[in-house]
């Protein structure tokens, strides 16, 4: 960093400054304004976005005001809108997939970057990133012809016997449920971590691990230590990444949530998620204050996003001061 | 190679004139959508320099884009209320004509191990089970219309659609319509807050969580049924007797209807007079503007009026769409000359 500032300083003699047309000729206008379109139509995107639904919202906000984030009832016949029980049904099913996918992504990240034969990693990579594109209505039909019987038959009864005086394990199970759509999510995010993670691990510096070698320690030991501290903005990054994909998630949960707006403690009961009642009702939607009333659900998950990102952020740094130390 | 180019373009000009299309496009309900393809497809063949495009966006979407003016003609599995005719009038300076094209239903199917034989419901029985007043199989309100079949004593589990649809629509109209707690509690929409059961996204989504579970039951569109074959239960009409649906008893209901038909059309024929009538059935309408601006538009429209009110409806049965009774046919007629 310090020595290509000094070369820098020296291409250009101080009081001498190249004129607007060399500069361009040599590209670094061009490429400066050319990146700075491209960064400014990111913002100028997230910014319609917010405008179109804050404003086609105004029906709905005006008549609901801040109830609408707290009241259970959704009413598309009498025009009674609450959000409470989407919200519920999104953060839940987004955790649990996290819970899941985290743990497990980061591990096979591991693995893959640091213990696995360079074959093996490859085929395994390629095999993960072929996981990321598979069209999320097949994991929605995988999950409720295949999965959810799985569930049913083998997975919640010993679940019952176990944990079954905890309330999350409480009252009876149709397949569909907040549980299922949390392992289909936790599915179809685990590609995003283990695959920018790996990448990243990889990238972290080769005299890193001989340093942390040759000071005495172990594989693991440099592996937990050393490579993974240098790599966590990265494997940060991959988190958000999937916990993104895990709250828009719409065609999948759907198809296993069971679809029912109610709040209730047992991650064994049907629930609902914001993406998925507004891809189930806008089409016949059908009255100006029902479609307000979706447009601020869409509202919702976009502040239902800064948060939850926000949240991870304070967790993670925390965390990892408290591991650095 | 130019002369060539030259050449092409003069013969394309040439041809042009010829072939003058006049294209129409429409966009609404998805439940009519298979018969409507084929329809506008036949139609096509018949007159080549006639295309109809529709798009299958929803009722809500077709009144909205009917509204707009974004589409020569919408479609709807629902009518349009007089809040939405009275936008309409405002924002086109016409009046919009409902035109019923073909008839659809909704049947109770459920998933009983052991019982093979149609179950009969009677209309407070459906109610009930959908309000979440009857909870297990062999409650006296369904054992006394089935006293045949020895009915288990296992818990009832309602699965219903997630997405709004006219599917939904004609089930809660028809619940409604036969229980006063019904239209008190939940009411008549695309969507409604259920009482109790599962959401299943689509048709498919309900009767695949009702093939999956034990002593579910729930309603899909009739068409569906008999395409996938599934077990469906007999309703009781206004006349006490118990029909099963299929396409003369959906007519018949319609023909029910008929003698009480507003001259809009607007009308639901869910619990319809008439022995053989099936009581869960529903028109489904075009919704097109009374006056159309361009001359060649308005008279391909009128002509495909026709031809679906005669030959067209020839086609309902292969698809199971239930055709149209003569009595709404004459109707029709007289109606398109209200398109000018």
């Amino acid at each position: 960093m310090g020595t290509s500032a000094i070369v820098h300083q020296r291409a250009v003699p101080p009081g001498k400054v190249r004129s607007f047309a060399r500069r361009l000729r040599a590209g670094d206008e061009l490429a400066y304004l050319i990146t700075l379109i491209a960064a400014g139509a990111i913002f100028i995107i997230t910014a319609l976005v917010f405008y179109e639904l804050y404003s086609e919202s105004s029906l709905a906000r005006h008549k609901f005001g801040w109830g609408f984030l707290f009241s259970s009832t959704w009413d598309p016949v009498a025009g009674n809108f609450g959000a409470l029980p989407f919200i519920y049904g999104t953060v839940v099913t987004s955790v649990l997939a996290l819970l899941i996918a985290v743990p497990q992504g980061i591990g096979s990240a591991i693995f893959l970057a640091e213990m696995a034969p360079p074959r093996l990693s490859n085929i395994s990579t390629f095999l993960i990133e072929l996981l990321a594109a598979v069209p999320s209505v097949i994991y929605g039909l995988l999950g409720i012809f295949i999965l959810v019987p799985i569930l049913e038959h083998d997975v919640v009864p010993p679940l019952k016997s176990v944990f079954g005086s905890l309330p999350l394990f409480q009252g009876a199970f149709y397949g569909v449920s907040l549980f299922s759509a949390g392992i289909v999510l936790s599915v179809m995010i685990i590609p995003f971590i283990v695959s920018v993670s790996r990448e990243v691990l990889l990238s972290v510096p080769r005299d890193q691990r001989e340093a942390s070698l040759a000071l005495g320690a172990s594989q693991w030991q440099t592996t937990w230590r050393v490579v993974v501290p240098n790599a966590s903005t990265g494997i940060t990054g991959s988190v958000f990444l999937a916990l993104a994909r895990a709250l828009g998630e719409t065609m999948a949960v759907t198809m296993v949530i069971g679809n029912t707006p109610q709040i209730k403690a047992s991650l064994l009961a049907p629930g609902y998620s914001i993406a998925a009642v507004i891809a189930n009702e806008f089409t016949e939607a059908t009255g100006d204050l029902y479609l307000s009333a979706l447009i601020e659900l869409g509202l919702v998950l976009f502040g239902l996003t800064f948060v939850l990102n926000g949240l991870a952020r304070i967790l993670i740094i925390t965390t990892s001061r408290s591991g650095g130390h | 190679m130019r002369a060539k180019f030259v050449c092409l373009t003069a013969l394309l000009a040439a041809a042009l004139p010829v072939a003058a299309q006049t294209t129409l496009t429409g966009a609404g309900a998805t439940f009519p959508y298979p018969m409507y393809s084929k329809w506008f497809n036949q139609y096509h063949r018949m007159h080549p320099d006639v295309e109809i495009n529709y798009q299958s966006i929803g009722s809500g979407g077709g009144i909205k884009q009917v509204t707009e003016g974004t589409v020569d003609f919408g479609a709807s599995d629902g009518p349009m209320n007089d809040k939405q005719i009275a936008e309409f009038k405002q924002k086109r300076g016409c009046d919009v004509l409902h035109f019923p094209t073909v008839l659809g239903a909704d049947v109770p199917t459920y998933n009983l191990p052991g019982i093979t034989a149609d179950l009969n419901f009677t209309p407070s029985a459906l109610a009930d089970i959908f309000l979440g007043k009857i909870t297990k199989w062999n409650d006296p309100e369904i054992q006394k219309a089935n006293p045949n079949v020895k009915l288990p004593a296992n818990d009832l589990l309602v699965v219903h659609r997630s997405d709004g649809s006219g599917t939904t629509y004609v089930w809660v109209d028809f619940l409604s319509k036969v229980s006063p707690e019904w239209k008190r509690k939940v009411g008549v929409g695309t969507s409604v807050n259920w009482p109790v059961g599962l959401g299943g996204k689509g048709n498919e989504g309900v009767s695949g969580q009702i093939k999956q579970t034990p002593y579910s039951i729930g309603y899909v569109e009739l068409v569906y049924a008999i395409q996938n074959q599934l077990p469906y239960g007999q309703v009781r009409n206004q006349s006490g007797l118990f029909v099963k649906a299929d396409l003369a008893s959906v007519t018949a209901a319609a023909a029910g209807a008929a003698a009480n038909m507003p001259s809009d059309f607007r009308v639901s024929i869910t619990n319809p007079p008439g022995k053989n009538a099936y009581p869960v059935s529903s028109f489904t309408w075009l919704l097109i503007p009374s006056r159309i601006q361009d001359p060649a538009k308005d008279k391909v429209l009128k002509g495909f009026l026709h031809w679906m009110l005669s030959d067209g409806q020839k086609l309902t049965g292969a698809l199971a769409y239930a055709q149209l009774p003569s009595q709404v046919i004459a109707k029709e007629e007289t109606a398109i000359s209200k398109i000018q």
